[in-house]
């Protein structure tokens, strides 16, 4: 049952690949498959890391409301980043090796995401509401706080940060897309790895041990997967809350069971196939100006809305 | 209407049965002299900041001075002490009429719900008049405010999160789909005017709404009873004689034109409404006839000291109030989270 699930949508992601790829498309073709392709992927690729980190952050919080941007982790990778370009000013930005400076954030990021959602965490199991309000303020003080940096930045400075961080599912830096899905793929490889590891940790701290599961080290390897995937999503397209929360609603859904086996793939295509059908739809039939982003931040925070309502806060 | 006699000596005289909300405590003057001190002082130096250098020697024989003082620095002081106050205001009546202690008009959908209504009333009729788009920014708050009244009345009262919560979520809901006309119709940098509140472009001729915005707030002063016994519930307000739904729209209407005034005047300023009417409450309990000329002028002190910074922090350049004030007020809100009991309002 779960397999054909899967399999119908895979068939719906290929078939939306081959609209976005084709859809209106005059000329050279092999101009057209590598422009368009190499978005594609880039979609596919950011799609999938918010997707399942968020699907990992609702299994080790033991609930189906959080997500990593919610309790304000990519706000922290903004900040982050400001602060960087704060301190090494302009010029010392961007003489950093991408490479490197992207390594200091991700250390910091993982670091941080340890520090503050791995005690929230703990919170979140006894005292939800709480946690979610906790994790949008702190998003909040992170943004006042970017926003506050920003503006003691030199403007022209400021413009190299902006082009970093400001991107979008249209504007996606493609720059990065290289050594970002390696670092993707890496993450995504270790979170299957662990995918039965993670059908028990879903039942809680007590249980997890009990079933022989060292938890508490296990919390730790996740979150770092997680800050992993956010830090590189973030880099790719940008700040967006509610569009794991989308996704991961839309699974459980869809795919009947528990089994991480089925649903970190799951999460994979449901996300390709929002964000590829979306952007096709955006950009080739509807010719709207809006970014795809705007409106899955829309529709995500109705769905958001929605499930607190239903009381679908477990 | 107000609180019929009878029913004033009952409270009084019945220590056992008073309702906590409505003991008074002792009052005394220390603390309000002190705060009338800092108060002058702070507006002084919101008077005397600036680009242009103004000393008091130069205002009795500088014209020049005198009218950049009498154009600029006055108007904006008082558009902040005015905002500040009426702000605060709001956000205490707001946490009465939706009985929690964590919201406030700008992180509820208020505020978004009028940046909406300015934004559909910019599109669909273009050359309106400054009124016009008032009346359809208020309108648009009030429905906004609406939705959000109702939909917290179905949540369950023992989860005193989820209301807050419930808001933040609903105020960015409205607040996305402005921006998405916006986005469409390229109205991005008005709405951005409307959503980060600052207060630069304050002169003389572009900030007097706010008097009226000031003044409805400090009507409320006169139903500050009726306000007090909203905050005790539904059934309880009945029971008292009050009329519920009369005093819920009439809250309704004064938080929802002040928002929308300030919003359309100097933009948004988030968290004034729940920082303020928190330290008062902590500190001089509910009663709203005793707290609300504190919250009033506690709340136009801390925004005019943010405004100070805002102007001080990078000068000669300002940074928009609404993102000191953000970072403050998202600093104290989390404090509030922590301090308290998880199940204790």
């Amino acid at each position: 049952m779960p397999a054909r699930r899967l399999l119908v949508m895979a068939a719906v992601l290929l078939v939306a690949c081959a609209a976005y790829l084709s859809w209106g498309a005059r000329g050279d073709w092999a101009f057209i498959l590598s422009f368009r392709g190499t978005k594609l992927a880039a979609l596919i690729v950011t799609g999938t890391a918010i997707a399942v980190s968020t699907k990992l952050f609702q299994t080790i919080s033991g609930n189906r409301i959080l997500t990593p941007s919610i309790m304000g982790f990519d706000a922290l990778f903004v900040l982050l980043e400001t602060t960087l370009l704060f301190a090494l000013g302009g010029f010392g930005y961007t003489m950093l090796d991408p490479a490197i400076r992207f390594a200091v954030t991700l250390v910091l990021m993982t670091l941080a995401a340890i520090l503050l959602f791995g005690t929230l965490m703990h919170g979140a199991r006894r005292d939800l509401h709480r946690m979610i309000l906790v994790g949008i303020i702190f998003g909040v003080l992170f943004r006042s706080l970017s926003s506050l940096l920003a503006r003691m930045i030199d403007p022209n400075e400021y413009a190299v940060l902006q082009a970093n961080l400001f991107a979008s599912f249209n504007q996606i830096e493609l720059d990065l897309l290289g050594i970002s899905t390696v670092l993707i793929v890496v993450a995504l490889f270790a979170a299957w790895r662990l995918r039965d590891t993670l059908d028990a940790m879903e039942l809680g701290r007590e249980i997890a041990i009990n079933l022989g599961i060292d938890y508490d080290r296990h919390v730790l390897v996740v979150l770092g997967i997680i800050a992993v995937l956010v830090s590189v999503a973030t880099a790719l397209v940008g700040p967006v809350v509610f569009f794991g929360l989308l996704i991961t609603s839309l699974a459980y859904q869809i795919m009947p069971g528990f089994r991480h086996r089925d649903h970190l793939i799951a999460n994979g295509l449901l996300a390709g196939i929002v964000l590829v059908a979306g952007q096709t739809l955006m950009e080739r039939v509807f010719h709207l100006h809006t970014p795809l982003s705007v409106i899955i931040e829309m529709l995500g925070g109705l769905a958001f809305l929605i499930l607190i309502l239903r009381g679908h806060t477990r | 209407m107000t609180l019929s006699a009878p029913l004033q000596t009952h409270f009084q005289n019945d220590g056992e049965t008073l309702p906590p909300v409505l003991a008074c405590r002792p009052t005394n003057a220390m603390p309000l002299i002190a705060a009338i001190l800092l108060a002058v002082v702070l507006c002084i130096l919101s008077i005397f900041t600036g680009v242009a250098d103004i000393n008091i020697a130069a205002l009795f024989n500088d014209p020049q001075a005198l009218w950049l003082l009498a154009v600029s620095r006055l108007p904006r002081t008082l558009a902040v002490v005015l905002t500040g106050g009426s702000l605060a205001i709001c956000g205490l009546i707001m946490q009465m009429l939706a009985r929690n202690k964590f919201v406030e008009p700008t992180t509820a959908g208020t505020g978004q719900g009028a940046a909406l209504g300015i934004i559909v009333i910019t599109i669909m009729a273009p050359q309106a008049s400054l009124t016009v788009k008032m009346l359809a920014a208020i309108a648009a708050a009030l429905c906004s405010t609406a939705i959000f009244l109702a939909l917290i009345r179905r949540l369950p009262t023992d989860q005193p999160f989820l209301v807050p919560l419930v808001g933040l979520v609903f105020g960015g809901f409205v607040g996305a789909i402005a921006t998405f006309i916006a986005y469409q119709l390229d109205l991005l940098q008005y709405q951005d005017v409307w959503m980060n509140g600052e207060f630069s472009g304050v002169m003389l001729g572009r900030y007097e709404m706010l008097w009226f915005a000031a003044a409805l707030s400090f009507a409320a002063y006169f139903i500050a009873d009726q306000f007090t016994i909203i905050g005790l519930g539904k059934d309880m307000a009945l029971n008292l004689g009050l009329g519920y739904r009369q005093i819920m729209l009439l809250g309704m209407t004064i938080i929802c034109v002040v928002t929308a005034l300030s919003v359309v005047t100097v933009g948004m300023i988030p968290f004034v409404g729940l920082v303020v009417p928190n330290i008062a409450s902590r500190m001089m309990g509910d009663n709203l006839r005793a707290s609300l000329p504190w919250v009033a002028g506690l709340g136009a002190m801390m925004v005019l000291a943010s405004d100070l910074i805002a102007r001080l922090v990078r000068y000669p350049y300002e940074v928009p109030v609404s993102v000191v004030f953000g970072i403050f007020g998202s600093a104290f809100f989390l404090w509030l989270l922590f301090s308290r009991p998880a199940h204790a309002r």
